[in-house]
């Protein structure tokens, strides 16, 4: 449980990091909390010729508003977001998934953008990303660029980000107003990666009937996962236990979780569903309308 | 132009495999060289000596190796020394000693809350933490913490009470 011989930077500004990515980048990792890396290291599953630690990197970590919802710095500590005042202004469900993260001595650690950039199929912060259309700010000693969720999850483990490209930050746009969320996950116990988690976000007319549904999974595939014709068949109608488990049970049949040793594939598809609505309903609850 | 140049590769920084670091371990100013790919965790045991510290898991599950990273609790395992150069380390050795234990540990022992003693340095530092921070957590919040730690002997709820039993005491610092 020793990780293998590696050489080792600590950029001390961005353009180091960048020249440093742009020399080494196809042989070396981007350590950011290291979390989820250093344990792989360990395990050797990888290894890694140079490590860029991003730790030294100044201007990397922060909460900011930004066009009504908010940047946040890639390095920035996820016990850090938790916290954050404007973050449970603006993206309360940003908030409830943290809590889902790990444990408190892993979030006092472990950042937000690499937990992103990790992508694992079962994270929470992915989920996130797609339930409130989150984009990425990507950048390399070619220039920055900005993808957006979909296209920054590319499959199991695996982004849009280049061998030579770095997360810099992501952003949240703001919830609609009145907009009410919620955040659901089943693990085996609290603080592992979920059997199945849910991230849904809902909007409604003056008349409580919903105008904008959007429900974002996490374990059931090799990344964050939207179920579009779940989210349609919530559109026009108020979101009742009722219509919250039709909606939960459309999500079931197109999901196409898989089985591994924590849980089989039927029991994640009959888990996403139930998790669903409950969701659902809370996140109706929330909501606010204005008469 | 070729000096120039020459100084312009020198800048480069290049990938270390040994370096050296300066931190302060429990108060004491300590500077070493180390491979960079060792450890906080195996650096305090091995090289420091300091064994109160425990390896269980070594990938960031159990616990065991928990310290305070300038202040804040963390996986030990899960981060090489070389990335705390510069940095204040605590370890279990400085909360009290065997003739004078901190009140958490004297709580520890009062309400049972270790029988082999392998995680317990761990939950020490992370309720240590969480004392200093919140000197009256609720239940709730007690057990989010101690959820960062994994106990064979399953002690979680003497473990629990000892912490309730130590915030609940006038000082419970070390």
């Amino acid at each position: 449980m020793k990780p293998a011989p590696f050489g080792y930077l600590a950029p001390r500004s961005r353009q180091q990091a960048l020249d440093a990515l742009r020399r080494f980048g196809p042989e070396a990792k981007l350590l950011a909390g290291g979390q989820s890396l250093v344990p792989l290291l360990a395990m050797r599953l990888v290894r890694p010729s140079v490590l860029i630690d991003l730790n030294r990197v100044p201007g990397l970590a922060y909460v900011r508003p930004f066009r009504g919802g908010l940047a946040i710095g890639a390095m920035t500590r996820q016990r850090a977001v938790e916290v954050h005042p404007l973050v449970a202004e603006r993206v309360p469900l940003l908030r409830e998934a943290l809590r889902w993260v790990g444990h408190p001595q892993i979030r006092t650690r472990g950042t937000v953008g690499g937990s992103l950039a990790h992508a694992d199929p079962s994270a929470e912060l992915p989920a996130v990303a797609a339930a409130l259309d989150a984009r990425f700010v990507l950048a390399s000693a070619r220039g920055p660029r900005v993808v957006d969720t979909p296209r920054f999850f590319a499959g199991y483990l695996t982004t849009a980000l280049e061998p030579d490209e770095m997360l810099v930050e992501v952003r949240l746009p703001a919830l609609p107003a009145g907009a009410g969320w919620a955040f659901a996950e089943v693990a085996r116990r609290h603080g592992d990666f979920a059997l199945v988690g849910v991230a849904v976000v809902l909007r409604g007319d003056p008349d409580r009937r919903c105008t904008e549904a959007r429900m974002a999974f996490t374990g059931v595939s090799h990344g964050p996962v939207r179920v579009a014709e779940a989210e349609r068949s919530l559109v026009g109608r108020r979101v009742t236990a009722a219509a919250a488990v039709e909606a939960g049970r459309i999500a079931q049949a197109a999901l196409e979780p898989h089985s591994d040793i924590h849980a089989s594939a039927a029991y994640r598809r009959h888990v996403a569903g139930v998790l669903a609505a409950r969701a659902l309903e809370q996140a109706a609850a929330r909501m606010q309308v204005s008469p | 132009m070729k000096g120039v140049r020459t100084t312009t590769r020198r800048s480069r920084p290049v990938p270390l495999t040994q370096a050296e670091i300066r931190l302060r371990v429990n108060g004491i100013q300590v500077t070493r060289t180390v491979e960079v790919r060792r450890t906080l965790a195996d650096f305090l045991r091995e090289d420091l000596g300091l064994t109160g510290t425990h390896l269980g898991c070594e990938h960031g599950v159990c616990g065991a190796c928990t310290v305070l990273l300038d202040g804040q609790a963390v996986r030990s395992c899960l981060l090489f020394a070389v990335q705390a150069d510069g940095s204040e380390i605590t370890t279990v050795e400085a909360l009290g000693t065997p003739e004078a234990l901190s009140p958490l540990q004297q709580a520890f022992m009062e309400h049972h809350a270790l029988q082999c003693g392998f995680c317990t340095s761990g939950f020490l530092m992370s309720a240590h933490a969480l004392l200093r921070d919140h000197p009256n957590p609720s239940d709730d919040e007690i057990r989010e913490v101690l959820g960062g730690h994994l106990c064979r002997c399953t002690g979680y709820r003497a473990i629990f009470e000892a912490v309730r039993a130590a915030a609940a005491r006038p000082r419970h610092r070390a």
